[in-house]
């Protein structure tokens, strides 16, 4: 094989990838989190790498998300470069005070004087019958958050490309990883794409309806798409990729090609990064509207346990495809 | 059947006057065919029906002033048609009053209601139209009232407004999103009867004074000028006039025309209007060209797509343009929506510079003063050259006096480089 070709890669090993390749660029990076030495990750994703590079670069913490959040801001205030895993978005939020208090707002306190060049990955989302205190979509919560860098890489070659810049930025990013994205495999460029971490993408072009989505919602709003053309409908599909700052210009752009928008976002939709996307078209495009926007949101109730439930609360590709078409065939959206 | 409409032929017109109807009752029609004389505050215009048809009603009398949308005839289908239902509530008002609000104030459904073949509106009696449909309408001069929706819970859509539209398509061509504030339905109309001249020109008047107060209210202009060699550039004038035949010589003035229109590609944000606290940015560049009326005033006729065409097209379009304006008997086309305006006053009075108020909604006015012979330094020699002072008024909601100047620069280039244009 020469460069220049393709291969199989999965997401997890493609964050594995990526991580390896810091840890052997720069000695300042380290990973750190719960579990993610010796046993490897709870979702695998840092296996091996504890064997490679030790107990000093991949380091096992004690279960106190705001202890080792905590170390990993000092540690970048120190000149550290630290990758801190955090196991679910729920668990977050016990870090959530380093993360804002500290995290997001030292460089604005201090003038500029203090850079944090902290990467936290959380995975996020549900899907894999984890229950209600390991399956939500936090996310949208850390969009609100000036200060932070929020990036939800939905491809394989996104999850490979996005930690290098995410590191290089003297700010703390957070990296949100959905669960159900783990497993998935792509056909990626031998030689790793370089990526950026400012832009939302067009997955696919179409002028008939914006699907404006990120993370874990991709696939099902591909898969979407895809039905909806068998239907006449062309729809555009538009995958955020950066949480905040958000790349307003890319959606209302696009909205302002097709008239038509449908947002899909596994959050709960009150106060949600759904609401924010839908705003902004409101404000920015009113005129060029056809169509009230509308939200694809997860039901509002903990996530079940109990699978038929689980994947009754979160969005569906068929109902992306009923709501899409509508929108554009001028039918009831309710019901 | 099809409601005949006071058209909008020009961005600031509210309202029109019926002069002529050269149609009644029971005409058959054609698509194309001059059926009425509307006087706007600026001239009297021929308009053409988009239609083909029977004329069943006329609904606006002769010398009626009307707002633009006011239905003023119902074409028929020309099948066999039964008794025509009475006209409507007359919507005139005398033509002293101040204009109406622009309908768009008013809800459709709150206006008289016309006899119509579409269904009645969502029991909730208060229309339902999308933002986009709502613009759209408003371009095409489509009486919403009169559309039937069919999108989302019973919303006109863009396409509801395009079908109703669509037996007067007077749209340019399809694949492009169209440029948002020209389109506008391009009657071509020969020579009319003006009105009486002296009321013209005290109506013109009027609306001069309108534009210009709510110009020098609203927009903060702001002010450059330019001495520009055009020595070389004359002697190329006369050196290619040798060679045209006489009635295609070229003026000075056709060259600023094409030098301002390709400027605008470079500064775009020169070219295009601002309405509602946004500036719109023309996809063209129909440069309005100033001429003086007989009996007074001033009238800016647009030289339509001057960026596209020849300088030898250019030419003869302000040829037949000025002596239109001059003659009254502009076509409706050139008399709405120039996206920039080129005031000369060079061959006239012989000034040295123009700093001119911008005619709203466009943004910048572009002055040329007269061609002189003046001492001119250059290399360290002084000599007499041929030269222009060239001005620009900005509008600095929108640019600023750096862009000014790169816009200046960019036509001071191209009226040195003629045979570029």
């Amino acid at each position: 094989m020469t460069a220049g070709g393709t291969r199989q890669l999965q997401y997890r090993v493609a964050m594995r990838e990526a991580m390896r390749e810091a840890l052997l660029a720069d000695e300042r990076v380290f990973l750190m989190g719960e579990d993610v030495g010796a046993y490897g990750g709870c979702f695998a994703v840092s296996l091996g790498l504890f064997e490679e590079f030790g107990p000093e670069r991949i380091r096992d913490t004690p279960l106190s998300e705001l202890a080792f959040v905590g170390a990993g801001i000092g540690a970048a205030l120190g000149g550290m470069r630290p990758i801190v895993e955090i196991m679910t978005v729920n668990f977050s939020l016990l870090a959530l005070d380093q993360i804002l208090n500290n995290a997001a707002t030292l460089s604005h306190m201090s003038g500029g004087q203090f850079a944090i060049p902290l990467v936290i990955r959380i995975p996020t989302g549900g899907g894999r019958q984890l229950a209600a205190q390991h399956s939500h979509s936090l996310e949208g919560w850390y969009a609100h958050i000036p200060g932070l860098r929020v990036l939800a890489p939905a491809t394989v070659e996104d999850a490979r490309g996005m930690l290098a810049p995410a590191l290089a930025d003297p700010n703390p990013v957070l990296i949100f990883e959905h669960v159900l994205l783990y497993n998935v495999e792509e056909e990626v460029p031998l030689e790793p794409a370089t990526v950026d971490i400012a832009s939302a993408a067009i997955r696919r072009g179409g002028r008939d309806v914006s699907l404006i989505t990120y993370g874990g919602s991709l696939p099902l709003v591909l898969e979407a798409a895809a039905e909806l053309a068998t239907a006449g409908i062309d729809a555009e599909v538009i995958d955020l990729r950066v949480l905040r700052p958000l790349d307003e210009r890319t959606v209302l752009e696009s909205v302002t090609r097709t008239h038509r928008a449908v947002v899909v976002d596994e959050g709960w939709r009150s106060g949600s990064l759904s609401a924010e996307i839908s705003a902004r078209i409101m404000e920015r495009a009113f005129f060029d509207l056809d169509a009230p926007v509308q939200r694809i949101c997860s039901v509002e109730v903990p996530v079940p346990y109990a699978q038929q439930l689980e994947e009754a609360a979160r969005p569906r590709a068929s109902e992306v495809v009923r709501v899409a078409r509508a929108l554009v065939e001028g039918r009831p959206v309710d019901g | 059947m099809a409601d005949f409409l006071m058209p909008s032929l020009g961005a600031d017109m509210e309202a029109g006057r019926l002069v002529e109807w050269r149609v009644k009752p029971g005409d058959r029609v054609e698509r194309g065919d001059i059926i009425a004389v509307i006087e706007t505050d600026k001239a009297a215009i021929d308009v053409e029906v988009w239609e083909t048809g029977t004329v069943e009603a006329l609904l606006v009398e002769e010398g009626t002033r009307v707002p633009v949308g006011t239905p003023l005839a119902r074409i028929g289908s020309g099948a066999a048609t039964g008794p025509v239902a009475a006209p409507p509530e007359p919507q005139a008002e005398t033509p002293s009053a101040p204009g109406p609000p622009p309908l768009e104030a008013v809800p459709a459904s709150e206006r008289p209601s016309l006899p119509t073949s579409a269904p009645a509106p969502p029991p909730t009696g208060r229309l339902r139209v999308t933002p986009l449909a709502r613009v759209r309408a408003e371009e095409l001069g489509i009486d919403l009232a009169r559309v039937r929706g069919t999108g989302v819970e019973g919303a006109i859509t863009q396409a509801d407004v395009e079908r109703a539209a669509s037996s007067a398509p007077a749209e340019p061509p399809v694949g492009e999103e169209p440029a948002r504030t020209l389109t506008r339905p391009e009657p071509a109309a020969p020579p009319s009867p003006a009105g009486a001249p002296e009321a013209r020109s005290t109506a013109l008047r009027r609306a001069i004074a309108a534009a210009m107060s709510r110009s020098n209210r609203d927009i903060p202009h702001y002010y450059l000028s330019m001495a520009v060699d055009l020595s070389s550039t004359l002697s190329w004038i006369e050196r290619t006039n040798q060679q045209r035949p006489v009635a295609e010589r070229l003026l000075p003035a056709a060259l600023f025309v094409r030098a301002v229109a390709l400027a605008t590609r470079e500064v775009p944000e020169m070219n295009g209007h601002y309405l509602d606290g946004e500036f719109r940015q023309a996809e063209a560049a129909h440069v309005g060209f100033a001429v003086a009326v007989p009996g007074g005033g001033l009238i800016a006729p647009a030289i339509l797509e001057a960026d596209r065409k020849s300088l030898g097209d250019v030419m003869a379009d302000l040829r037949g343009l000025v002596s239109r304006a001059r003659a009254g008997t502009l076509r409706s086309s050139e008399l709405s929506d120039p996206t920039i305006t080129i005031s000369s006053l060079g061959e006239r009075g012989g000034v040295d510079a123009v700093f001119g108020i911008i005619n709203p909604p466009q943004v910048a006015l572009v002055g040329f003063g007269n061609i002189v012979d003046r001492p001119w330094a250059e290399g360290g020699l002084v000599g007499a050259r041929r030269q222009v002072t060239l001005s620009l008024s900005g509008d600095h909601r929108v640019s600023d006096g750096h862009r000014g100047s790169l816009f200046l620069a960019a036509i001071d280039r191209l009226l040195r480089n003629p045979e570029q244009l």
